[in-house]
């Protein structure tokens, strides 16, 4: 599993009102909501992400409520991706819960520069700068969330029926 | 829920919960589980997500209806005919699905879920609302999760949980005066910072807890997740029994922690020596003492939410306000956070206080916490409350400001017309 797209780059503490601000939460139709995704912090951002862009983040990306719809909007952008120093742990269960990959690696924080080309290869752990030519390593991801990934969703796995087996099976 | 036999390992109280309802006899931190559970909630703005991921997964019927419960507490009384539209499919689907457990206009589930006895100690409930955690004050295991997490529940009964580590927070000494469970939960979170137990669950101990009220503990276990946790756990007393009343005490399985269990990281507090303190924005870490922030001027004081909305907030605002007027420039909005507390309030003569000080009660509602409805700020605005959040934009204008405090420190800033310790207004 390999994306590449360009890198948009936010802070510390991203909290899920900011990724999507719950002015916007009377409908729960992510096509109506994604135009609002983040505006507070980069008014850029919902209108120019492409398909396969990565979002690098610091610490503590997606803390505060549980809104499903802030990895939900990401995802519905074409958001390949986040790359966070640390995430709050209701957005990192409900990213992978949406078949969403997120990606804890401190380096692409402080290395990466907005609008610069990244590949990540999610089985190898790898994340290379394609603008800089530099490669970081992250720790892979545990078994069960890369059945999330590779299944496209909790859903998706429920449907088929196997998450008993994929949870049972381990960290 | 019946024992399972002794477990052979030490264990915290978020460990035994979890082993039981995943029907493990031990188990460690870090470990991936399937568990039980025993109730989940959704809200009209996380339920109709909720409802599609359920659809999308191949759900037809769920699971067990009388595990599951729906609150509409967002943006009800429905603001506009999107939020009406949401409620209405929430609605139908607890008619379709014979879900019994369905609440509008009725409070913040957080306060009627409890004051109603449905979730209790030893309990596992699952919130699509981060603020779930509320009801580990009543001993039971209650987190935060998405609506798909939900949705899953409503097909299997079921949920993947991580077990978490847990660190033991002890408080002792006597409350300094004006000191309440806000200012020490937000000590507490200015202490561990943001994300400091984040996947972690907390342990609430120590004498200094054993006095307080429910009341006092669900405003503390609340605002777990603001420090990142999964949960915060009391352990069960006399105070929490009487509370949940005195029928079907033996329902509850009562979890204690073992004595030896293992924990990631130990903290005290000495209540004694703490302060009334804000969180200044944009963060519930950020805070101060009270004086400290004496010369910010404010516009709107909120008391209310799954936080600071129940009897006990509003009697502590209703003292400093009482015979007192709210600041001409500064709008005073009170919103209890049920029918039955308005109701109480009303019987007590407190709804009368807030009105005769210049303030308005709102009706049940998380209202302008999460910048829904009932108190939205416009730019350049502040606002003292005594809700749970002050992230950047979080009650309105991107350029507003939320002061988060105890009702006590929020009525008393509605007198001056800016952040004011409780005792420059109570003589």
């Amino acid at each position: 599993m390999i994306y590449e797209g360009m890198a948009w780059i936010f802070g510390d503490d991203v909290d899920t009102d900011q990724i999507i601000p719950a002015r916007y939460l009377t409908t729960p139709d992510l096509s109506l909501l994604a135009p609002h995704c983040l505006e507070d912090l980069d008014p850029e951002f919902a209108g120019s992400v492409g398909a396969g862009d990565l979002v690098v983040a610091g610490r503590n990306f997606g803390c505060g409520s549980s809104r499903e719809h802030a990895p939900g909007v990401l995802k519905s952008l074409g958001v390949a991706a986040v790359v966070a120093e640390s995430f709050a742990r209701i957005f990192y269960r409900n990213g992978f819960n949406l078949g969403l990959p997120l990606i804890q690696c401190a380096e692409a924080r402080a290395r990466v520069a907005r609008g610069e080309r990244l590949r990540l290869d999610l089985k190898a752990g790898r994340l290379i700068n394609l603008s800089k030519g530099e490669l970081y390593s992250f720790k892979p991801l545990p078994k069960f969330m890369m059945e999330l990934i590779e299944a496209g969703g909790l859903s998706a796995l429920l449907r088929g029926g196997g998450w008993r087996e994929a949870c049972e099976s381990g960290a | 829920m019946p024992m399972k036999g002794k477990a052979s390992t030490a264990m915290t109280m978020a460990e035994k919960i979890l082993a039981r309802h995943a029907k493990k006899q031990e188990l460690e931190p870090g470990e991936l589980v399937l568990a039980e559970v025993d109730l989940t909630m959704a809200n009209d703005i996380t339920a109709p997500l909720a409802i599609r991921a359920f659809r999308e997964a191949g759900g037809k019927k769920v699971f067990r209806p009388e595990r599951i419960s729906l609150v509409m507490d967002h943006f009800t009384p429905n603001k506009d005919i999107p939020s009406a539209e949401q409620v209405r499919e929430s609605r139908e689907f607890a008619k379709e699905q014979g879900i019994k457990l369905y609440f509008e206009t009725d409070g913040i589930a957080h306060a009627l879920l409890p004051e109603m006895a449905l979730v209790g100690p030893g309990q596992l409930v699952l919130g699509a609302d981060s603020h779930t955690c509320t009801y580990g004050a009543l001993g039971a295991f209650a987190s935060g999760v998405g609506s798909t997490d939900i949705a899953a529940a409503w097909i299997s009964g079921l949920a993947w949980l991580r077990v978490p580590e847990s660190i033991k927070l002890h408080y002792k000494g006597k409350p300094a005066p004006w000191v309440t469970a806000k200012d020490m939960i937000l000590n507490t979170i200015a202490d561990l910072g943001v994300e400091g137990a984040n996947y972690m669950a907390l342990e609430f101990h120590g004498e200094a807890l054993e006095s307080l009220s429910m009341e006092a503990r669900f405003t503390m276990a609340n605002m777990a997740i603001e420090a990142g946790a999964k949960a915060g756990i009391f352990p069960v007393d006399r105070i929490t029994l009487d509370y949940l009343g005195g029928d079907g005490r033996g329902q509850w399985d009562i979890t204690t922690a073992d004595p030896n269990a293992l924990y990631s990281d130990r903290r005290e507090y000495d209540t004694s020596r703490m302060t009334p303190v804000v969180a200044a924005p944009h963060s519930p870490a950020n805070v101060k003492p009270v004086e400290e922030l004496a010369q910010v001027e404010i516009q709107q004081v909120v008391i209310g939410s799954c936080t600071n909305g129940r009897m006990e907030d509003l009697r502590m605002a209703a003292r400093v306000l009482a015979g007192r007027k709210v600041a001409p420039a500064t709008r005073l909005l009170v919103i209890p956070a049920t029918r039955s507390i308005y109701a109480q309030a009303l019987r007590e003569g407190i709804l009368q206080v807030f009105l005769e000080a210049g303030g308005v009660v709102c009706p049940p509602s998380c209202g302008p916490c999460l910048g829904g409805h009932l108190g939205i700020l416009a730019r350049g605005e502040r606002c003292v409350s005594t809700t749970n959040r002050n992230f950047l934009g979080r009650m309105g204008h991107p350029e507003s400001e939320i002061y988060l405090a105890s009702p006590a420190v929020a009525a008393a800033s509605a007198v001056a017309g800016r952040v004011a310790h409780p005792q420059e207004v109570v003589s």
